[in-house]
């Protein structure tokens, strides 16, 4: 679907907590522009991202067009175990992106 | 009401300014051939912002103080402006943030985001980029695990708007 970055640290101390980032690129139509025409541009844009931690949700976001470009989004979790930290976007029609990383808590 | 046949003093489904050429080409150089409630018709207003703002409080009340909004006070290019919103919580099992919900007075639409926390988050701040129409102010509130909510808000002044480029 599209290019995501994420920046997760690789190791963390248990009960550490560490900020996770992530962007996708996306233009997040607004639904607001027309196109040269004049006929409205149909909205389209990712409106829902989950971060889960070992299956369980950390994180999650209900985005609206009011978010810019490329959506940016930073946040925070602990450090539990070591494990996977998945990510997972949602557009408007439904289709989904999926990236991983892992993390070593010692 | 009006009697049939009568006309209407104001028909508002057909233009009731009839300008001449030469008013025309002054007031396109004025700019204001159209009324500002057409040229914005698409514009959320404060209200909206509280209509949107009640969906998420129900009947509860949110008292001010707790969340802070670090965004910048000018933005040059309302396409994206960063903002950070942090909430004033220990985030234990027993005290955490549910919830973060960011509203705009002055853009097409009320709703910004809304972002779901828990104990698992750590710390409640989240940071992202929005777009904004115009200068307006962003407020955010928080729901508290104790079913309390909070608010904070910041003024933004904006010299480039979004969602205008075609």
């Amino acid at each position: 679907m599209a290019k995501a970055l994420i920046r997760v640290p690789t190791e963390a101390k248990k009960g550490e907590v560490f900020e996770i980032k992530t962007l996708i690129s996306h233009p997040m139509e607004t639904g607001q522009r027309r196109d040269e025409m004049g006929r409205p541009i149909p909205r389209d844009i990712i409106n829902r991202f989950v971060c889960t931690y070992n299956g369980e949700e950390v994180f999650r976001a209900d985005l609206f067009p009011a978010i810019a470009a490329n959506p940016f989004l930073a946040f925070f979790t602990v450090a539990t175990e070591s494990g996977e930290l998945v990510f997972r976007w949602t557009d408007d029609h439904g289709n989904t992106q999926t990236e991983t990383a892992r993390i070593t808590v010692v | 009401m009006l009697a049939r046949g009568e006309k209407p003093v104001f028909d508002l489904s057909k233009p009731t300014v009839r300008l001449t050429r030469r008013q025309f080409v002054a007031a396109t150089i004025l700019g204001v051939t159209l009324p500002p409630t057409l040229r914005h018709a698409a514009e959320a207003s404060p209200e909206d912002a509280a209509a949107a703002m009640k969906a998420i409080l129900g009947d509860a009340q949110a008292r001010v103080g707790k969340v802070t909004l670090d965004i910048p006070p000018i933005a040059e290019n309302g396409n994206s402006v960063p903002l950070t919103v942090s909430v004033d919580s220990p985030m234990t099992l027993a005290e955490h943030v549910r919830s973060i919900h960011i509203f705009s007075e002055e853009n097409p639409l009320p709703n910004v985001a809304h972002f779901t926390l828990g104990p698992r988050a750590g710390k409640a701040q989240v940071t992202t980029r929005i777009r904004l129409f115009k200068s307006q102010k962003i407020v955010a509130v928080a729901a508290l695990s104790d079913g309390s909510f909070w608010s904070g808000s910041a003024e933004v002044v904006i010299t480039l708007a979004a969602c205008i480029e075609e």
